[in-house]
């Protein structure tokens, strides 16, 4: 009876249990939870996980400059060129990703989700309207967007989040819009309208429960997409050069020529870290996605 | 009795997309998908519409709920311009006026407990908390769901369909209505359970005195509920009387047709041939003249000129057939 794009999710509220049995019943899902579990506890023990400051300069005990040494007890990742401790910067890194990541995907999935529900909803003009904006916001070019505002608001955390739910809302609105097309010829959406449930109940009461998975999934793919981000902008040399984050510390070994100088444990661990994280993300909303579209795994 | 609802000329055109050339040339081309009906509803009367798919009887339906607007014409409902409510007027109107849908599976907001379910209409027509439970106590007591906290707390999914339809029918009664429309209120559910909604529709005709329209293409359904019926083809009604009357002397060959596609639980029977053939015309561009006409044996040559007017054949049974028509016995 049911469209095979409608959204299933268990409606009773013992469903929980259920809904998250059968997430976890997905390797991807798992993994991807594991990996965001290990970052979330070590970001918020960050402060204590850090031996030193990640910016502080450091010297040996005979007072020299404690540059490039190699993995040992007291530097367990080593130290870079201006004798900086990796290990501390790395953990100190997982701060300002996390920041970006939920930032934007809050905000990619509510922008998203209105855009979607308001064209969807009210048709006509409006849809018309938003989905022209959304075509032409999709024929941004990303990355040289993103470096635009940087240049133009300044290189902050906030702008890079702020340029991320510019850029990547409209993917979610269009699917939201097209979910929304499908929810409204439902006809429990005609009988709201026909008790006499006003615009905004309809939306708020009927419609918005049944969307919120759909903005949830949307939320957890930009995530990745947002880390990544920062991580790019940074490492190009807009980011904030007072923020220590992953893609600072690849664009500090690049500039420092750690490759050549055969210094892997500067720049391999900030790049399995934003693997790590970005491919976490895409596993969470795998897992998500299968536990909304049962009908997809077939 | 007095007249609850009043249409004249009713009309609804829906837009198709239109080819480059059309779009040139300034042409808009519609669905026209009621087209000029007249209408009167007597208070308390329970008045059925049939006709095949695709023949505007559901637009009908959404037309008098104001659930979408007319291209054109009058509607009037207890005296008032629907088109011309709003605010208040429209919340009182949401409340005089009901629907009934066809899935029951899927009229009901899967989220929502039964209890919340059948509150919506309270809750937006601003029923007092305190009157709500025991007006949605009367609801399930009329349609018979007595034991109500047996199922209160339950979500649709639990259902059968046949007490999901009497869900929704207590929904649809909870806020006191004076008129409802059934939508194929009995199609989608079993036969086993479709004799217990349509006794219970019976017996809320005449315990409530609603006035009602059954939309159905099912003959039996009206038959065993509406006084009169109503016989719509291709956005215009052609034929109009009382229940039996259409049933047993129909004027119009289209519904000698319907009457004559009625299943019969014999199988040893031979059936007889079908006066009608194809499949409905085009509501974009339908035939000038009658609209049946491509498919009417008895067609002739005035069909193809003149649209035909609803006029009487007997008291209080209407037809539009030029056979039919006083001119044309005449002549022949």
């Amino acid at each position: 009876m049911d469209g095979g794009s409608t959204i299933v999710l268990p409606a009773k509220r013992r469903g929980l249990r259920t809904a998250l049995r059968r997430y976890f019943a997905d390797p991807y899902a798992v993994v991807g939870c594991v990996i965001y579990v290990v970052f979330i506890v070590l970001g918020i023990l960050a402060g204590w996980l850090a031996q030193y400051d990640p910016t502080e300069i450091l010297f040996t005990d005979d007072g020299q400059l404690a540059a490039s040494l190699p993995p040992s007890a007291a530097h367990w990742l080593g130290t870079t060129n201006l004798g900086r401790d990796i290990f501390s910067q790395l953990v100190m890194g997982i701060r300002p990703s996390l920041f970006v990541g939920i930032t934007a995907a809050v905000g990619v999935s509510a922008l998203g989700t209105a855009v979607g529900v308001l064209a969807g909803y009210f048709g006509g003009v409006v849809d018309t309207l938003l989905m022209r904006l959304t075509d032409v916001v999709l024929g941004l070019p990303f990355l040289p967007f993103v470096i635009v505002l940087a240049a133009l608001l300044g290189p902050s955390l906030q702008n890079v989040v702020f340029s991320v739910v510019i850029l990547l809302w409209p993917n979610a609105a269009r699917i939201i819009r097209a979910q929304l097309l499908t929810l409204m010829q439902r006809q429990f959406i005609e009988a709201a309208r026909v008790t006499g449930a006003s615009h905004s109940r309809i939306i708020l009461v009927h419609i918005l429960p049944n969307i919120l998975p759909l903005s949830l999934l949307y939320g957890s793919i930009s995530v990745g997409w947002a880390i990544l981000t920062q991580a790019s902008v940074s490492f190009l040399g807009f980011g904030d050069q007072d923020t220590i984050s992953w893609g600072f510390m690849l664009q500090d070994a690049y500039a420092s020529q750690a490759l050549s100088q055969a210094q892997y444990n500067w720049f391999v661990p900030p790049g399995l870290c934003i693997v790590f994280v970005v491919a976490a993300g895409f596993f969470l909303s795998r897992g998500y996605e299968n536990l909304i579209f049962p009908k997809l795994k077939q | 009795m007095a007249e609850l609802i009043a249409a004249a000329n009713l009309t609804k055109h829906y837009p198709t997309s239109r080819t480059t050339r059309q779009m040139l040339r300034g042409e808009r081309p519609v669905v026209r998908a009621v087209d000029g009906i007249d209408l009167v509803i007597q208070r308390g009367e329970s008045v059925g519409l049939v006709g095949e798919s695709g023949s505007g009887k559901t637009t009908v339906g959404r037309l008098l709920l104001k659930l979408t607007e007319a291209s054109g014409g009058t509607l009037n409902f207890d005296g008032a311009a629907v088109s011309g409510l709003s605010g208040d007027s429209l919340r009182r109107f949401r409340q005089q006026a009901q629907l009934v849908f066809q899935n029951p599976f899927d009229s009901v907001n899967p989220r929502f407990t039964i209890r919340r379910a059948v509150a919506e209409p309270l809750i937006n027509t601003g029923v007092p908390r305190a009157e709500r439970d025991g007006r949605i106590a009367e609801a399930m007591r009329l349609v018979h769901l007595g034991d109500f906290h047996r199922y209160a707390d339950k979500h649709p999914s639990e259902l059968s369909g046949g007490q999901l339809q009497r869900v929704v029918l207590a929904r649809a009664l909870v806020g006191r209505p004076s008129f409802l429309v059934a939508d194929e209120p009995v199609s989608m559910l079993d036969v086993s359970v479709r004799a217990g909604i349509l006794n219970l529709m019976r017996e809320l005709r005449d315990r409530l005195g609603l006035t009602a329209l059954y939309i159905s293409h099912d003959l039996t359904l009206v038959r065993y509920v509406c006084e009169r019926t109503l016989v719509m083809y291709l956005g215009r009604i052609v034929e109009d009387g009382p229940t039996s009357e259409v049933i047993s002397r129909p004027a119009h060959p289209y519904t000698q047709a319907l009457i004559k596609a009625v299943p019969r639980p014999r199988t040893d029977q031979s059936r007889e041939d079908l006066p009608i053939s194809g499949g409905l015309a085009n509501a974009v561009s339908p035939p000038s003249g009658c609209r049946l006409r491509d498919r009417c044996p008895y067609a002739f040559a005035r069909c193809a000129q003149e649209v035909p007017a609803l006029l009487e054949v007997a008291p209080g049974h209407r037809a539009a057939c030029h056979l039919t028509s006083p001119a044309n016995a005449a002549a022949a």
